[in-house]
């Protein structure tokens, strides 16, 4: 059995918060009576990841995945449970620890503000006592890989958002940290931006075998890197296995993805499978998994069709079907639609 | 990260942190000359000891005193409770938090590293200091000298550590930049910074003595203009390390129990 990286058992991270509704009264009451409230971000959780595993933590906003990152990469300390990697316990914050970790998230920065992201490398070099040699190797391989050119050497502030994030990823990795916590990596980017950002991780996840965790709400991310997804809704895990299985368990039905040279009347349409969607471009069929093979050929005998393609249902839906359905399961009111 | 590699790792530090005050120069200098109290002071106390000497102090005195006071608030200020507040309150001091690197030092470093450029406003005002009051009361004894370098020392620490310990309070308090106000008024008051502190009643001053606002500032001006004794200057440098020790334990304490508390906001 692969050896375990990541062990997380019965984590809970609990706070309190004070509330109160919005209004003059409102807070003049809250300078002599606080409400206090419990938010449960993480209530028992509990997984393991084997070393170079390529885990994608799924969720929707406010669910716990970064929660549980967070708590990984040893900045907050856990209300109760036990949580190690590679041996430590992360709120310790051992320097060991330390150097084997890199958390990037997509919303803060680490890179100085006024400097060129070469000095953010320097800095590194010096803090996680990087050898002169291999600190060259690395940036000069980072360089390469994430396309950086000259893009080191000018003021972080005036590079673009992509940029930014590709000497920032450069920045996290010039210890070459055998854990990646990556938290949104991706968000704001343009589609091609996405794409190199993606290509890189994956690519160095294979080349070092480094332990990868995202957390991403692009599922072009998760599906592109991630083969095992943990999904997190409100503090409690509701899936953790393959992406594939998530969804042929949840969406079982097939889509049959049509261009068409004319137009197709509908009772056509609805004689081969159930209508998801359709316009002038091309229409959308979903048809039962055993199925396929019959639609397929029907389709292709009624049908004026110019292109045709067999998928999944698209990630968004087999995600937004999940929560629904673990909501009913606790009993709560349907709101996720 | 251990001793030894804090230490090999201080000179990139040093040069990575100074290349930023570098960039943040028109900032640092609007800084410099939001320090001008000392210089404000002067005119002032100079225009009250323009007929009779106040205690001790004639007009001379005075000079010499405030742009003392200027040169050592320049050697001695940091502002880390306001940067550890903000850091708290947007949940960036994360980043400092994932590298092996206790994120005092790298405080510290960023504070230290501003220096160089305030004494380039420094040196100039020793200059004229000199030119105008004589080097008369200037420390003849070498010790007394060294003792005053120590006292800087001591002076930057009890500052950045003070800074520490209101900054940290943020953890609890989600900010703590009102009560560094408080602390800076009283700071004002008590340190020498407004008024010499031998200018104070006798019954105050005694209270000044134990408090640990006249080491920030005050105790190394009078060793460069008071003629202070060398038995004096050792006696009030071991009550200077002695806060400095104090406010260690202090923020060790806070800092400690205060991380369990951070929430790394945002993100």
């Amino acid at each position: 059995m692969a050896q375990t990286m990541v062990s997380v058992q019965s984590l809970r991270k609990h706070y309190t918060v004070h509330t109160r509704p919005p209004g003059l009264r409102a807070a003049l009451g809250s300078l002599f009576r606080r409400v206090p409230t419990v938010v449960k971000a993480v209530d028992g959780i509990s997984f393991d990841i084997a070393r170079g595993e390529r885990v994608g933590f799924l969720g929707p906003n406010g669910a716990g995945k970064t929660t549980t990152l967070k708590v990984l990469a040893g900045l907050l300390h856990p209300s109760s449970g036990e949580v190690r990697v590679d041996g430590h316990v992360p709120q310790r914050r051992e320097d060991a620890f330390l150097k084997k970790i890199t958390l990037v998230m997509g919303q803060k920065q680490q890179l100085l503000w006024d400097l060129p992201p070469s000095e953010t490398f320097a800095l590194n070099r010096a803090i996680y006592e990087v050898p002169e040699p291999e600190f060259r190797r690395t940036v000069a391989e980072l360089t390469e890989l994430l396309e950086l050119g000259d893009l080191v050497n000018k003021p972080t502030r005036t590079l673009s958002l992509g940029e930014r994030m590709k000497c920032e990823l450069a920045a996290s990795l010039i210890h070459r940290p055998q854990v990646l916590f990556l938290d949104e990596p991706t968000i704001g980017l343009d589609v091609s931006m996405q794409v190199v950002i993606r290509d890189f991780i994956k690519a160095y996840n294979e080349r070092t075998g480094a332990t990868l965790i995202l957390t991403s709400h692009y599922m072009d991310d998760v599906a592109a890197l991630c083969p095992r997804v943990v999904v997190i809704d409100k503090g409690v895990l509701s899936y953790d296995g393959a992406l594939d299985e998530l969804a042929r368990r949840i969406r079982p039905e097939k889509r049959l993805v049509l261009r068409l040279e004319t137009p197709a009347d509908r009772a056509t349409l609805d004689a081969i499978g159930r209508v998801v969607s359709m316009d002038a471009a091309g229409v959308t069929l979903q048809v039962p998994q055993d199925g396929v093979n019959a639609a397929v050929s029907r389709a292709l005998a009624t049908l004026p069709v110019h292109d045709l393609t067999v998928e999944n249902a698209p990630l968004e839906e087999v995600m937004s079907e999940l929560f629904a359905q673990s909501r009913a399961a606790r009993g709560e009111v349907e709101d996720a639609a | 990260m251990s001793l030894r590699s804090t230490v090999r790792a201080l000179p990139t530090l040093f040069r990575v942190g100074f290349a930023e005050m570098v960039a943040y120069r028109a900032e640092m200098l609007v800084w410099v000359l939001a320090t001008t109290m000392p210089l404000i002071m002067l005119a002032l106390w100079s225009a009250v000891a323009h007929d009779a000497p106040v205690g001790r102090f004639d007009q001379a005195d005075f000079v010499a005193y405030f742009l003392a006071c200027f040169i050592v608030r320049q050697l001695t200020g940091a502002w880390l409770a306001w940067q550890l507040s903000f850091e708290v309150r947007t949940g960036t001091l994360a980043m400092r938090l994932l590298r092996p690197l206790h994120p005092m030092v790298s405080y510290a470093v960023e504070n230290l590293a501003a220096i160089p450029l305030r004494m380039v406003v420094a040196f100039p005002v020793a200059v004229i200091a000199l030119l105008l009051t004589g080097a008369s009361r200037l420390p003849h004894d070498p010790v007394v000298w060294v003792v005053f370098l120590v006292s800087l020392a001591g002076g930057w620490l009890i500052t950045f550590l003070a800074n520490a310990a209101i900054g940290t309070l943020a953890l609890w308090t989600g900010s703590s930049v009102k009560l560094m106000d408080v602390w800076l008024a009283l700071y004002m008051v008590f340190s020498g910074y407004l008024i010499p502190v031998e200018l104070f009643p006798p019954a105050l001053r005694g209270a000044i003595e134990v408090l640990p606002f006249r080491y920030q500032i005050g105790f190394p001006v009078e060793l460069l203009t008071r003629g202070v004794h060398r038995g004096e200057a050792l006696r009030l440098l071991l009550a200077q390390w002695a806060w400095v020790g104090l406010f260690l334990l202090a923020v060790r304490a806070i800092w400690r129990r205060g991380l369990e508390r951070f929430a790394a906001y945002g993100g």
